[in-house]
């Protein structure tokens, strides 16, 4: 592998942040070379949030170019659809975690609307792998990123990055019962 | 965990993962720097938020958030000439405000060193424009060194505080975007603290520090003469580097994130990689080093995100020394818009050299639509409410005039509320102007409490002075929301802890403003009657229309132990799918289903009720608790 791209969406408040710091460690822990980079632009302000994380032997920007990215992650169907559009390639991966956030076209009824169908008909005119992920049992919005991680880490899509490596990035940025509610949401799938 | 404050005061050397606006704050602190200000704007409010991550008392230098950049650096120029080494950081525009100070700064004998630290903003990802700061470098006779990803900026500002140190002049280190927000290692050194020294070293004949009329010319002199010195500074510094592919024909000047870019691009080159020479220092630029690589190639082409600036030095640097070389700077308008990110960068050279690299062809569209997801104000937020009650007290054709803040969003639809925006605090002014021979429309202003402070009193007052006819509305919610929620003048407190408020209502009347109403925006009704009988007063009238701002009041409610989150719902039998709550007060919380109903989104509501008194079939309920406890 030379270098594996990620591109991460989701929408201004979903928690993204933890995520991708999470991605970009545990490819540090498992002694890839790693940049990362958030695009915040208005994002507190329920915009688009965009994290790159590119790892691998050498890597000179952070930054990825359009439909480059080896996996696509979203934390919301509509950015998971945006996402395939513009950021996966052919032959890559999209995962998503199925919140609906709806855009404002959406919540006016202009059109544009996301959902399950039309995102796996996406990925199937483009030859991208899609997972969708929603777990009921999590009630938190805010720990629908850590649902996420645990699925990408059993469907193996990180390559040459274990599970510990994982849960040491978790280590070096949270304690305590946060730590370990996160801890077990992403090891067993419950909160 | 990690605990960023007690990484960032390492004895030892160390490396960690770290953002550019972090690993400049380690720099600081090994730098030995004592005085440091700011005002918040993207990309640079996590340097802040990385210095806040050190306990006061521990923090080796002295750190506030200025009520706007002029001040900020005046500040900085003011630590300085008394010995101590300071730095000022902000965005882009805000060199704009600091101007009239900046453009002085280089005629001084800055005794302790300062380095201005700058957020540039390639690609508009925050900003109002994206001006290209190296100009005011050329102005002003300022060094610029420019680095490309955390490890130099690192290293780069530790250079910057050194050189500046020396020269006694200011020193400017320019970051972008992506610059201050890429995360990678970096290689930390040692930090040896040496015990500060409070001595105030002011001494008028360290000067003269007082330019007027002819007494300017030696100043002028000694700062063309310093730059001179840094000149050839540059052409021995390190900072500088040469990629050598063995390129005898090609070569490429570049710097800055352009450079990462680059990098990327050439990995699919073509045959023969060119030579690239990466500057670190941008101004001035390093004669014999660029004289001797333009010497090494029959073509050059200059790479740099923006404007020209490097390329007409580059070019006139040619023509005096009579190089035959061709050098190719920008050949299209699209070259001087936007980051040169990995893509950018691979069409600028795919157009100079169409062999080197294989022409893309452009994306297909994608199978089915996506609807664009514009920012919007937070479920909550006071600006919304102030922005629904006040559209149903103006007329269509009156004027409204927006500034900048998150309260600028409100020219967005459903509202369109704001139909120029120029820069922070200049909407009193333009206002005014719209106001005049205007008996026929009815002119209102927006601006936020912390622009209040920054540059609006300026324009407020001139209302009061010139006897303009306008009205103002004031949107305060207590903070400085849209950069993240810094304290301002009125917030009670300030970086470094509880600060008397100087409430914006005693300022106005202070100043002799005689029509000052004042409402908390949750209150719709009131606050539409209140616009309509401001913009009916004759003379200058201000709304002081007033909000906490939720996403503050709602991160720190989840902290407090026993939190239980609220929520609104919908009547489905009292819905008669009028849409108000979509289509007119346009919270985000509020989901349409295709077959029309309309429901609450649990994850989004904060069960504030601002919505309630909008719906007409009052089908919006009471705010309860929760159902299910979300965990939090
Ligand atoms: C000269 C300048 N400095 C800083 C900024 C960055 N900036 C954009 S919005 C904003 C906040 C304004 O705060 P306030 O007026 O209180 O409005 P709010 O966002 O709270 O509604 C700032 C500082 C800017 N655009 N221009």
């Amino acid at each position: 592998m030379e270098i594996f791209s990620i591109y991460l969406t989701g929408v201004g408040g979903q928690g993204i942040g933890l995520l991708s710091e999470v991605l970009l460690r545990a490819a540090d822990h498992a002694g890839h070379q790693v940049k990362g980079v958030d695009t915040h632009g208005l994002a507190q302000r329920g915009g688009i949030v965009v994290s790159r994380i590119r790892f691998g032997k050498a890597v000179y920007s952070p930054l990825t170019g359009g439909r480059s990215a080896d996996l696509g992650i979203s934390l919301e169907r509509h950015e998971a659809l945006r996402s395939l559009q513009t950021a996966v390639k052919e032959g890559g991966t999209m995962i998503y975690y199925d919140a609906v956030w709806q855009p404002l076209g959406v919540r006016l009824g202009a059109g544009g609307c996301a959902d399950e169908a039309i995102i796996e008909a996406e990925g199937k005119s483009r030859e991208i792998r899609v997972i969708r992920v929603l777990n009921p049992a999590v009630k938190d919005p805010r720990m629908q990123n850590m649902a996420l991680l645990g699925e990408i880490d059993r469907n193996n899509l990180l390559p040459e990055i274990e599970t510990e490596h994982i849960k040491e990035a978790m280590t070096d940025l949270m304690e305590g019962e946060m730590l370990e509610k996160n801890l077990r949401l992403f090891s067993t799938g419950k909160p | 965990m990690k605990k960023l404050g007690e990484l960032l005061l390492t004895r030892e050397p160390f490396s960690e993962i770290v953002m550019g606006n972090t690993a400049l704050v380690r720099a600081m602190i090994e730098a030995g720097t004592r005085v440091v200000a700011s005002y918040p704007g993207s990309p640079t409010p996590e340097i802040a938020a990385a210095i806040r991550s050190i306990p006061k008392e521990k923090r080796p230098f002295y750190f506030e958030f200025s009520t706007n950049e002029k001040v900020a650096t005046e500040l900085c120029y003011g630590a300085a000439v008394n010995g101590h080494l300071s730095t000022v950081f902000f965005k882009s525009v805000g060199l704009n405000v600091a101007a009239d100070t900046f453009v002085q700064l280089g005629l001084m004998n800055i005794i302790g060193g300062m380095v201005v630290v700058l957020g540039d903003d390639p690609g508009v990802n925050s900003s109002q424009n994206e001006q290209d700061n190296r100009h005011y470098a050329r102005l002003s006779y300022t060094p610029v060194l420019e680095p490309a990803d955390p490890a130099e900026v690192y290293t780069f500002y530790k250079a910057a505080a050194r050189l500046s140190q020396e020269k006694h002049m200011p020193v400017i280190l320019r970051l972008t975007t992506h610059v201050c927000h890429a995360k990678q290692r970096v290689e930390f050194d040692r930090w040896s603290q040496e015990p500060p020294d409070n001595t105030p070293k002011f001494d008028p004949d360290n000067g003269p520090y007082i330019p007027i009329a002819k007494a300017v010319f030696p100043l002028k002199r000694r700062a063309l003469q310093r730059l001179e010195e840094v000149r050839k500074w540059a052409d021995e510094s390190l900072l500088n580097r040469l990629t050598d592919n063995g390129n005898k024909s090609r070569g490429i000047i570049t710097a800055g994130l352009p450079f990462l870019s680059l990098m990327e691009s050439l990995r699919e080159v073509c045959g023969e990689k060119p030579n690239i020479l990466k500057l670190g220092v941008v101004h001035p630029i390093p004669k014999e080093t660029i004289e001797n690589f333009l010497a090494d190639h029959q073509e050059v082409k200059i790479l740099e995100e923006l404007d020209d600036f490097l390329e007409k030095e580059i070019k006139s640097m040619a023509y005096d020394e009579g190089l035959d070389v061709r050098i190719i700077g920008k050949t299209d308008p699209e070259d001087w818009l936007e980051e040169y990110t990995p893509d950018k960068v691979y069409a600028v050279m795919q157009r100079t050299w169409p062999e080197l690299l294989a022409p893309r062809s452009p994306d297909a569209k994608g199978k089915s639509e996506v609807s664009p997801r514009p920012a919007q104000l937070c479920p909550g937020c006071g600006h919304r409410s102030a922005f629904y009650a006040i559209k149903k007290a103006l007329a269509e054709t009156d004027i409204t005039v927006a500034d900048i803040g998150c309260h600028t969003l409100g020219f967005l639809p459903p509202y369109e509320m704001g139909q120029l925006l120029m820069c922070m605090g200049a909407s009193p002014g333009m206002a005014a102007g719209l106001s005049l021979f205007n008996d026929s429309r009815r002119v209102v202003a927006f601006l936020g409490d912390s622009t209040f402070f920054h540059a609006g009193l300026p324009g407020i007052i001139n209302s009061v002075f010139n006897r303009h006819n306008f009205t103002l509305i004031l949107m305060e919610n207590g903070t400085t929301a849209m950069t993240g929620h810094q304290p301002h003048a009125a917030s009670g407190s300030n970086f470094n802890g509880p600060a008397e408020k100087i409430p914006v209502r005693q300022v106005l009347e202070g100043l002799g403003v005689r029509h000052i109403f004042e409402v908390d925006t949750y209150q719709q009704a009131k606050l539409t009657g209140m616009v309509k009988e401001a913009v009916e007063t004759d003379g200058f009238s201000v709304v002081i229309a007033r909000h906490p701002c939720m996403l503050k009041f709602m991160r720190e409610q989840r902290k407090k132990p026993g939190y239980k989150s609220r929520q609104v719902d919908i009547d489905q039998e009292k819905c008669r799918r009028i849409q108000e709550c979509i289509a007119e007060f346009g919270c985000p919380t509020f989901t349409q289903y295709p077959d029309g109903r309309i429901e609450v989104n649990p994850d989004l509501c904060i069960g504030d009720g601002s919505c309630i008194r909008t719906c007409p079939a009052e089908a919006i309920g009471i705010p309860h608790i929760a159902e299910e406890p979300v965990e939090g």
